[in-house]
């Protein structure tokens, strides 16, 4: 999995943003993670604590925000959960389904000290 | 005093801007680009190197090769007739556009019509890299089974063209074509999809025509 990288990526974006508004002190970081995005919370967690030494946000928490993948029917507009064995609609049977969310992958905002 | 920042910005978007300068790269040097993916054992090298034998009569083909250690995809590329690079992840699973980018600086990008990259064979991460190639395929082939557009729904949305490899063993094996049918199209309504056997040959013709089309429709005759 490449959540070293992808870690290094969110640092990188806090700490930029946090260098642009003057921050002393990064203490929350807020993600926004869809499930279709196979991001695990505990091994980003677990390289946070690696790759954020020695810098203002090596005590940040960080949010883990879970977005869950939902499929939108587009004939009667149903909504459900995506599931591994079923992707149709499971009320009218209909194949013309759309995902409309769970590809989240952002940082949302940080909370940091002057 | 505490202070929110409001940020949103996509944790990925450092790699997808590296891609859009390598997108850009490449069409200045109207080099016309695939990032091939699959899963470990799908026949990707098996497919990249007919596809090299059956169109380097025409094109002048680069290979840049993903692989977790080993050289052995690049020399197989190279002994099939194009030019070949290598890059070792070192055990990560997937390649990135900064990869890409240093790996195009030792390709003679001028002395090239088609581009093939061969990503790391994984399902998961590929899907969430861009590289910056004009399209993404996925093989998918007849032993995994007819479940993987349900269970990798991300990689199946993210292409633009799917070859369903070793179409030679439909007769062994339990696998529903019109369950995978069902499953890609819902997820990639009207992808264009290319049954093939990189054993007995067969259906390799359409896959090439197309690739040929869209050489010719990108960048007409570059030579």
């Amino acid at each position: 999995m490449h959540e070293l990288s992808v870690t290094e990526n969110i640092l990188k974006i806090a700490l930029r943003h946090a260098n642009e508004n003057n921050a002393k002190i990064i203490n929350d970081i807020y993600l926004v993670i869809g499930d279709l995005s196979s991001i695990v919370d505990d091994a980003v967690e677990f390289y946070w604590n690696i790759v954020a030494e020695n810098t203002i946000a090596k005590d940040a928490r960080l949010h883990f925000k879970r977005i869950q993948a939902i499929l939108q029917c587009q004939e009667c507009l149903a909504e459900y959960q995506l599931s591994q064995k079923e992707l149709s609609c499971p009320k009218c049977g209909s194949d013309q389904v759309r995902i409309v969310s769970g590809d989240e992958f952002y940082l949302e905002a940080i909370e940091i000290d002057r | 005093m505490h202070n929110r920042i409001t940020i949103v910005e996509n944790i990925l978007s450092a790699n997808d801007r590296i891609a859009a300068e390598n997108n850009s790269l490449l069409d200045k040097e109207k080099v016309f680009s695939l990032n091939i993916m699959a899963s470990p054992g799908a026949g990707k090298t098996s497919l990249i190197e007919h596809t090299i034998k059956l169109l380097s009569p025409e094109f002048r083909i680069a290979v840049i090769d993903g692989d977790i250690a080993t050289s052995f995809d690049a020399d197989r590329a190279a002994a099939a007739g194009a030019s070949a690079v290598q890059i070792n992840t070192g055990g990560d699973c997937h390649l990135d556009a900064v990869m890409i980018q240093n790996a195009l600086q030792n390709i003679d990008l001028k002395d090239t019509d088609l581009l093939i990259v061969e990503n790391v064979g994984n399902l998961i991460c590929p899907a969430s890299f861009q590289l910056g190639t004009h399209k993404n395929i996925l093989i998918a082939s007849i032993p995994e089974g007819d479940d993987k557009p349900y269970k990798y729904p991300s990689m199946y949305r993210g292409i633009q063209a799917l070859v369903l490899n070793k179409m030679d063993l439909l007769p062994y094996i339990t696998f529903d074509l019109a369950r995978f049918y069902k499953g890609v199209e819902i997820l990639n309504p009207g992808i264009i999809t290319f049954p093939t056997s990189c054993h007995t040959k067969e259906g390799l013709e359409p896959w090439i025509e197309w690739i040929r089309q869209q050489l010719i429709k990108h960048y007409g005759s570059k030579c």
